[in-house]
């Protein structure tokens, strides 16, 4: 066990673990933030994406101990987020999610994917999500979202 | 009868005050025993509610399906939570309104007929008198059955029944505080992960003892019973580690390993249960007629047959549970889809009164039928158990799911028809073989209910085997949508329920409809192609049924004749059990020169009854057309003698963000008649239009899904 600083939603927090933990289970189970989601512990499927230094990453199986230094947004912190709060926004208006557990995950990409490149084509929101699944089949509704927050982000 | 909507669920929850009551706050509580899985059912039982009590849908207060708190409606599956809870709702919010209509008409001294109600409040419009529905009922029971025959809204005065509405939970969805049954937290909580055997035949001879006393030491719990092993510990990644340590350290007996070879050999070569299926899809007890030789006025008579692959459900969360057992009884938390069932079947494997056993249900993942959830619920009780007093959050692993969960069946259909000089079919032959839909765990004569929870089988003294039988009710699991909706003068139609196939199989997403309308609408097509007429005519030249001819031709109407060359497109069309919701599809796709199949755009036309949620009815299209073209494209469960090899996304590809075509969904209106229910009505169309696609684009005919690009050079082959 060590003690661990990490910097979480733009909060320093102190963690008592094994450094070779996950960061998604310290994330969920230490510090309560439970917007991401295991899907796979494989980092196949995207449901436990966060922001790690502005990328979006996967982090049901990136130890903890690694990642000290660096500054992680969750899903829970997006709503503070101009981008992060167009697209939840963009979510709701078209209906983008059935069951939801894919969804934070996937919003977590499409704010990453519009800070990096505001105005996206469609094959550039495929290239962004092609690591993300979704089970419901919300695929098209998801497109369809990100277009429309950053149709929102461009005319201010 | 002053309404069209008759519940099968108020003969036995006939109370209204089992389904609505008012709090003193004036928010309106709906019950109801149909959960949300993702299609947004909770939704649209609330717009029925705020629609017939006229309030605003923020007053709704869905309560929590629990059981013995909730009416018992079975399981929520096959498409019938509209026609059954969405009804059952529709009655007693009108109930309930009279009813309050009346009271207050005493209280304000008006006639009834004077009063209006506005966000709940009833007014008088001759004296402008006026009083809520809390003053009038808040709290306090109806002590009234709902009435069956009341009079319901009339829909021209319906204010949101229809509209655009934001489904319930989607806000929290995006920012991450919905909760799901994973997030739980309890004081005292220890997670837990089953150390489940390399396949299912594999029994554990005996475990590690260093290993299992090092792990006691360091704090984790081991439970045993038979070949169920678990570890249990406040330390989730700690837990994951000692369960992956103890798999490895354990002794196992492989046994004779799974039955390798060809499933669809397999399928029509083994021993099997067969019935003639008559009667618009009503199996018959009775031997099965054989096959006669082609009519004398046959003028072409083909035959073909058509394979689907098992199928995982491999929902996005693996499945969770939480429990704990105290003096008090046994406390759960499932995702299940039949907390009654499970609950009952629970009780049965331990032995005890079901009424010490509360399960409540928490959302999981999307779940598109008979899922790890009930299994992951039993793992947890029995892990409980040996806790006593300590809550427990058991999770499934990703392996757990792909490999454990039950599959969709194998399928195979043959099929043999006639033509007469004409074009018309005069002869129909359709044979359907596959292994049981129908193992939910459901408690009865054996232990049936135990033996069907998978980790009853691998604790001491299982439970005897259970051996399905042939469901005999009309569209049930292989025989669902086997009996075509078009008129044939002549159908022999076989169900074939088939043993000692390889895999655990139960319900998935439409059950045999899948299969058997892949099966009947590309060979319709086939059909078509030797008779010389047009896919679409062809169809209509044999559908009576008015609804049915209304979504095949609006989807003709909309496909892109003119699209350009290299497209291929393709139609195919269901009535989802012959009587729930009618799906026409068109696809335009292209077939690269990778062998890949890529969807352009898909048309969809829905006929569901009266529209209620009409974005979430239309995600039930949409979403349906996906999923069923990820089954169609990519999907096969694999496995050899040590077990399913098909355990992550990897080795189980689905349909990702980059095959996602252009997306028209058409919804037929009609207000004030039944919903008949829009969960799976898309599925089987979506597989033959694009088969038929893909023949229009190729000329290739493929019938054995997936259609993958091996599939479809080994078909180009053999052409």
């Amino acid at each position: 066990m060590e003690t661990l600083s990490l910097t979480v939603n733009g909060v320093r927090q102190e963690i008592t673990c094994d450094p070779s933990t996950p960061l998604l289970y310290i994330l969920r189970n230490d510090l309560g933030l439970t917007g991401a989601k295991l899907g796979c512990g494989l980092e196949q499927c995207g449901a436990c994406a966060v922001m790690i230094d502005g990328e979006a990453t996967f982090c049901c199986n990136r130890p903890v101990g690694e990642i000290t230094e660096k500054d992680i947004v969750t899903v829970e912190a997006l709503s503070n987020d101009p981008v992060g709060a167009a697209v939840q926004r963009a979510f709701l208006a078209e209906g983008a999610a059935q069951c939801g557990y894919c969804t934070t995950g996937i919003v977590v990409a499409a704010t990453s994917l519009l800070k990096e490149n505001p105005a996206p084509d469609r094959n550039a929101i495929v290239v962004g999500l092609e690591d993300h699944l979704c089970r419901c089949g919300s695929h098209a509704r998801v497109i369809a979202a990100i277009e429309r927050a950053a149709q929102e982000l461009a005319n201010g | 009868m002053a309404n069209a909507f008759s519940s099968p669920s108020l003969p036995s929850h006939p109370g209204l005050d089992e389904w609505v009551s008012v709090k003193p706050d004036g928010r309106i509580a709906v019950k109801t025993g149909k959960v949300d899985i993702g299609q947004r059912i909770s939704t649209a039982l609330a717009v029925i509610a705020a629609e017939e009590l006229d309030v605003p849908l923020d007053r709704i207060e869905m309560i929590r399906t629990v059981t013995g708190e909730a009416p018992d409606e079975g399981i929520t599956s096959g498409s019938n939570s509209m026609m059954e809870s969405g009804h059952a709702v529709r009655l007693a919010t009108a109930t309930a309104r009279r009813h309050m209509l009346a009271q207050a008409a005493k209280r304000l001294d008006v006639e009834a007929g004077t009063l209006e109600v506005d966000d709940g409040q009833i007014r008088s419009r001759d004296t402008n008198r006026s009083v809520s529905y809390e003053k009038i009922q808040g709290n306090k029971p109806f002590e009234i059955d709902v009435d069956p025959d009341v009079d319901v809204k009339d829909p021209t005065a319906h204010r949101i029944v229809g509209e655009k509405i934001a489904p319930l939970g989607l806000s929290e969805m995006v920012t991450g505080e919905y909760r799901f049954l994973h997030d739980m937290k309890m004081d005292g909580m220890v997670h837990a992960r089953v150390v489940r055997p390399p396949h299912y035949k594999a029994r554990l001879n005996s475990l590690d003892e260093d290993l299992v006393a090092r792990l006691q030491d360091s704090g984790i719990n081991i439970v045993r019973d038979g070949s169920f092993l678990a570890v249990a510990g406040p330390d989730e990644y700690a837990v994951i580690r000692a369960a992956e340590g103890l798999f490895s350290a354990c002794d196992w007996e492989a046994g004779d390993g799974l039955a390798e070879g060809d499933v669809f050999e397999s399928l029509t070569a083994n021993t099997r249960e067969s019935r003639p299926v008559e009667n618009d899809g009503v199996p018959q007890d009775k031997p099965v007629p054989p096959m006669a030789d082609p009519p004398a006025g046959a003028a072409a008579t083909l035959e073909a047959r058509y394979d689907k692959p098992y199928h995982a459900h491999a929902s996005m969360g693996p499945s969770a549970a939480a429990a704990i057992s105290t003096d008090d009884g046994l406390r759960m938390w499932s995702h299940s889809q039949g907390i009654y069932f499970l609950r009952d079947a629970v009780a049965e494997a331990f032995g005890i009164d079901p009424e010490t056993v509360r399960i409540e249900h928490v959302p999981g993942a999307g779940c598109y039928g008979h899922n790890g959830a009930d299994d992951a619920a039993f793992d947890a009780a029995i892990v409980a158990r040996a806790l006593s007093g300590t809550p427990v959050l058991l999770k499934w692993t990703r392996e757990e799911e792909h490999a454990w969960a039950p599959y969709a069946t194998a399928t195979s259909m043959k099929l043999r028809a006639s033509l007469d000089t004409d074009g018309q079919i005069i002869d129909w032959n359709h044979e359907t073989y596959g292994d049981t839909f129908n193992m939910r765990p459901r408690s009865g004569p054996n232990m049936s209910g135990a033996a069907r929870l998978l980790s009853g089988r691998y604790r001491d003294n299982p439970p005897p085997e259970f051996i399905p039988q042939p469901a005999m009710f009309r569209h049930m699991g292989i025989h669902r949508n086997l009996d075509p909706l078009y008129t044939f003068p002549q159908k022999r139609l076989v169900k074939n329920l088939v043993r000692d196939l390889p895999l655990r199989t139960s319900a998935l997403r439409t059950l045999g409809a899948f299969g058997n309308v892949f099966a009947l609408e590309s060979f319709m097509d086939e059909l078509a192609n030797a008779a010389g007429i047009d896919p679409v005519t062809f169809r209509l030249n044999h559908l009576e049924d008015a609804r049915g001819r209304e979504v095949l031709e609006a989807v003709a109407a909309r496909m892109d004749l003119a699209a350009d060359a290299g497209i291929g497109r393709g139609i195919a069309f269901a009535q989802y059990k012959n009587l729930k919701a009618y799906a026409a599809v068109g696809v335009e796709l292209e077939v690269t020169d990778a062998a890949e199949i890529k969807l352009r755009r898909a048309i969809l036309v829905g006929d569901a009854g009266e529209i209620v949620d009409r974005d979430g009815m239309a995600a039930q299209y949409d979403g349906g057309f996906l999923q069923a073209a990820s089954w169609t494209i990519h999907e096969q469960v694999t496995w050899d003698r040590d077990g399913v090899t098909s355990r992550d996304w990897e080795t189980y590809p689905i349909l990702g963000f980059d095959n996602v075509p252009e997306i028209e969904t058409v919804l037929i209106e009609r207000p004030g008649m039944p919903f008949l229910g829009a969960g799976e009505a898309v599925a089987g169309p979506t597989g033959a239009a694009i088969a038929n696609a893909i023949y229009d684009a190729t000329g290739l005919r493929l019938r054995r899904m997936p259609f993958t690009p091996e599939a479809i050079r080994a078909a180009a082959m053999d052409a």
